[in-house]
C-alpha cells in the first residue's frame, strides 16, 4: 500500500519518535522487572541502579528448584492447554453452523455466547466455588479448565466464525456431491483449510485462560495452585522476596513474547472476538 | 454470503450449549437463588423477597464503589480511545518494522493480569521502582499505598500501560483494510491531512473503533486483579472498585443474599451497556454491507 505524502500539522505524517516514545514507555516496566530478577535482594533493597551490579541467576535457580514454584508452572500450563483443548473441540461445529446456516435463534444463541464473555468473574467466583466442591472438582486442573470456558468457549465460537465465513461455501457443496459425509468433509478438508484461524483461536484460549487469576485462585488450593496464585502469596514473615517474584513474573511474561510472534498479523482478529 | 435454513445445524451447536449452560446457567441460577433467600446456617434457607436488592440500591457503600467504577473507566477510556488512534496513525504501515512494533506492543496485553499488578507495585516503589524513585528524586510527594491521589494516578498509568494497546491493534488493522486508491483521491483533491483522517480514516475506522470502546468499557468495568495486586483496594477504600468490593462482600465476608443481588444488578448494568454497543455495531456492519 502507497503511502501518500501529506501536508505537516497536528495529525502530521508519521513520526517514529512518538513511536519509539511510546515503546519506551511500555518496555520500561518490563525492563525494571528484568532487571529486579537478576539482582539479590540485598542489592534490591540497599541501593538503586538502572542495571544489576553483578548479575546473579538465583532468583530463577529458587523457581526452578523449589516444588512450590515450578509446580505452579506445571498446574497453570495444565490447566490451560486443557482449556485450550476442550474449547476448541466444542466450538469448532458450533462455529460452522453459525458461519454457514441460519436457524431458529441462532442470532440470539450469539449474541447469548458473547454475553459470557462480558460477565465479570468476580460474580462467578463463588457459585463457581460451590458449583464445583459439590461434585467433588475443587483443587483439580479440570475445574479450572471448565471455568474458563465460560468466556474461551464464545471467544473461541466467534473467531472461528469470523475465519470460516473467509472460505467459501461452494467448497462445502462441492465436497458434498463427491460424496464426502459431512463428518470427512469436516475433517479432512474443512479444519485444514482454516488451520490458521485454528491456530489463532487456540493462541487465545491459552492467552485468556494464563493471564485470568480470580477463578484460578478460587478454585484451587494445594493440588492444582496456579503460577498467579502462588505469586500472590510470597508474602512472607521476612517481607516480599522482590528478587524470587520478579524473576516469577519474568517467567510468566516469556511463553506469550515467544508464542506472539507467530499470531502478530491476526493479533487483532483475535483480541476484537473475530469481528475485524 | 447467503446462509441456507437449516435447523439440523442445532446439533453442532449443542456441544456448546451444554458446556456454556453448564458453565454459566447453573451458577448464575444459584445467584438468583441467594439473591431472594436468607439463612441462619445449616444450609436453612427462606425466602426474603426483593428485601437484598433494595438494601443494595440503597448501599452507600455500593453507591460509592459505583462512582468509582465510572469514574475510573471514564477516565482510562477517554485517554486509551484518542491515545490508540494516534498511536495507531503513526504505526509503520509494513515491512520488518511493523512486525517489530507489533510484536513489542502486544507485549502487555499477554502478561497475567497479577504480574501486570507487580510489575506496577515494584515499579511505582519509591525506594525500590524507577518511576517511584524518580518522583521522590524529583521531590514530587507520591506514594500509592498512602495517598489516595498517587494510588489513582498509578491505577490510571497502569491501565493505560496495559490496555492502550488494544485500542492500536484495532484501528492499525482498521487503517490496513483502507484501500491505497481513497489516499490517491485525496491526495489529487489535495485533501489536508485533518481532512483524510476526519473523513477518511475515521470513517473508515468506526466499526473496529466501536469493538474497542466496548472491549474497553466491559474489561474495565469488571476490573478486579490489577488494582487489588497493587493497592489492594486502598489506601482506605479509595480504589475499590466494584469487583473488588462484590468479593470482598461474597468471599472475605460471606454474605450471601446482598452479594448475590449486587452480583445481578453488576451484571445486568454492564449487559445493558454491552447490548447498546452490539446494536449499535451490527447496524453499521449492515450499512457497509
Amino acid at each position: 500500500m502507497n503511502n501518500a505524502p501529506v501536508k505537516k500539522g497536528f495529525f502530521s505524517s508519521k513520526s517514529p519518535a512518538i513511536m519509539l516514545l511510546y515503546i519506551l514507555f511500555l518496555m520500561l516496566p518490563i525492563y525494571w522487572l528484568m532487571n529486579m530478577s537478576l539482582k539479590t535482594n540485598e542489592e534490591i533493597l540497599g541501593t538503586f541502579s538502572m542495571f544489576p551490579n553483578d548479575i546473579t541467576f538465583d532468583n530463577y535457580i529458587v523457581i526452578f528448584t523449589d516444588p512450590d514454584w515450578y509446580w505452579g508452572y506445571i498446574n497453570s500450563m495444565t490447566y490451560v492447554v486443557m482449556n485450550t483443548v476442550i474449547s476448541l473441540t466444542v466450538a469448532l461445529p458450533a462455529a460452522y453452523a453459525f458461519s454457514r446456516y441460519r436457524f431458529l435463534g441462532d442470532k440470539h444463541l450469539f449474541f447469548w455466547l458473547l454475553t459470557n464473555r462480558m460477565a465479570p468473574p468476580a460474580v462467578f467466583a463463588l457459585p463457581f466455588f460451590q458449583l464445583y466442591s459439590s461434585v467433588g472438582l475443587f483443587d483439580t486442573h479440570i475445574a479450572v479448565a471448565l471455568a474458563h470456558t465460560l468466556f474461551n468457549v464464545p471467544l473461541t465460537v466467534w473467531i472461528l466464525e469470523g475465519f470460516m465465513k473467509g472460505v467459501p461455501k461452494e467448497i462445502d457443496e462441492t465436497a458434498y456431491v463427491d460424496g464426502f459425509s459431512f463428518f470427512a468433509f469436516f475433517t479432512k478438508i474443512f479444519t485444514p483449510m482454516i488451520a490458521s484461524g485454528i491456530g489463532v483461536a487456540a493462541f487465545f484460549c491459552f492467552m485468556f485462560s494464563w493471564v485470568e487469576l480470580l477463578l484460578s485462585r478460587t478454585l484451587t488450593a494445594v493440588d492444582a495452585k496456579s503460577i498467579a496464585a502462588t505469586m500472590t502469596k510470597t508474602v512472607s514473615a521476612s517481607g516480599v522476596d522482590w528478587g524470587v517474584l520478579s524473576a516469577a513474573g519474568i517467567l510468566t511474561i516469556l511463553p506469550g513474547a515467544i508464542v506472539i510472534y507467530f499470531v502478530r498479523h491476526h493479533i487483532a482478529k483475535g483480541l476484537s472476538l473475530g469481528r475485524v | 454470503m447467503k446462509k441456507t435454513v437449516n435447523q439440523k445445524a442445532w446439533f453442532l451447536v449443542l456441544p456448546v450449549l451444554l458446556l456454556v449452560g453448564f458453565s454459566a446457567v447453573i451458577p448464575l441460577m444459584t445467584v438468583v437463588n441467594y439473591s431472594i433467600q436468607d439463612t441462619f446456617g445449616n444450609n436453612e434457607f427462606f425466602p426474603v423477597g426483593l428485601e437484598w436488592f433494595e438494601e443494595i440500591l440503597h448501599s452507600e457503600r455500593i453507591h460509592d464503589a459505583l462512582g468509582r467504577q465510572i469514574l475510573f473507566t471514564s477516565i482510562i477510556m477517554a485517554i486509551e480511545i484518542p491515545l490508540g488512534i494516534y498511536i495507531a496513525l503513526q504505526m509503520p504501515k509494513g515491512g520488518v518494522w511493523a512486525s517489530v512494533c507489533l510484536v513489542l506492543i502486544s507485549l502487555p496485553l499477554l502478561i497475567p493480569w497479577n504480574v501486570v499488578g507487580t510489575i506496577w507495585q515494584i515499579f511505582a516503589r519509591t525506594d525500590i521502582g524507577l518511576l517511584g524513585h524518580t518522583l521522590a528524586t524529583l521531590g514530587i510527594d507520591y506514594n500509592y499505598s498512602q495517598d489516595i491521589l498517587s494510588a489513582w494516578v498509578t491505577i490510571i498509568i497502569m491501565d493505560v500501560w496495559h490496555w492502550t494497546s488494544l485500542v492500536v491493534l484495532l484501528c492499525y488493522a482498521g487503517l490496513q483494510s483502507i484501500p491505497s486508491a481513497y489516499y490517491q483521491a485525496a491526495k489529487i483533491d489535495q485533501a489536508s491531512r485533518w481532512n483524510v483522517f476526519r473523513y477518511i480514516e475515521l470513517p473508515k475506522m468506526m466499526g473496529v473503533l466501536l469493538i474497542a470502546a466496548l472491549l474497553r468499557f466491559m474489561d474495565s468495568f469488571m476490573i478486579y486483579t490489577e488494582p487489588m495486586v497493587l493497592t489492594g483496594g486502598g489506601p482506605g477504600n479509595a480504589t475499590t472498585f466494584l469487583s473488588i468490593d462484590l468479593v470482598k462482600m461474597a468471599i472475605g465476608q460471606f454474605d450471601l443474599g446482598p452479594a448475590a443481588a449486587f452480583s445481578l444488578m453488576y451484571f445486568l448494568v454492564i449487559l445493558l451497556v454491552s447490548w447498546v454497543f452490539f446494536t449499535v455495531m451490527s447496524n453499521i456492519d449492515k450499512q457497509e454491507g
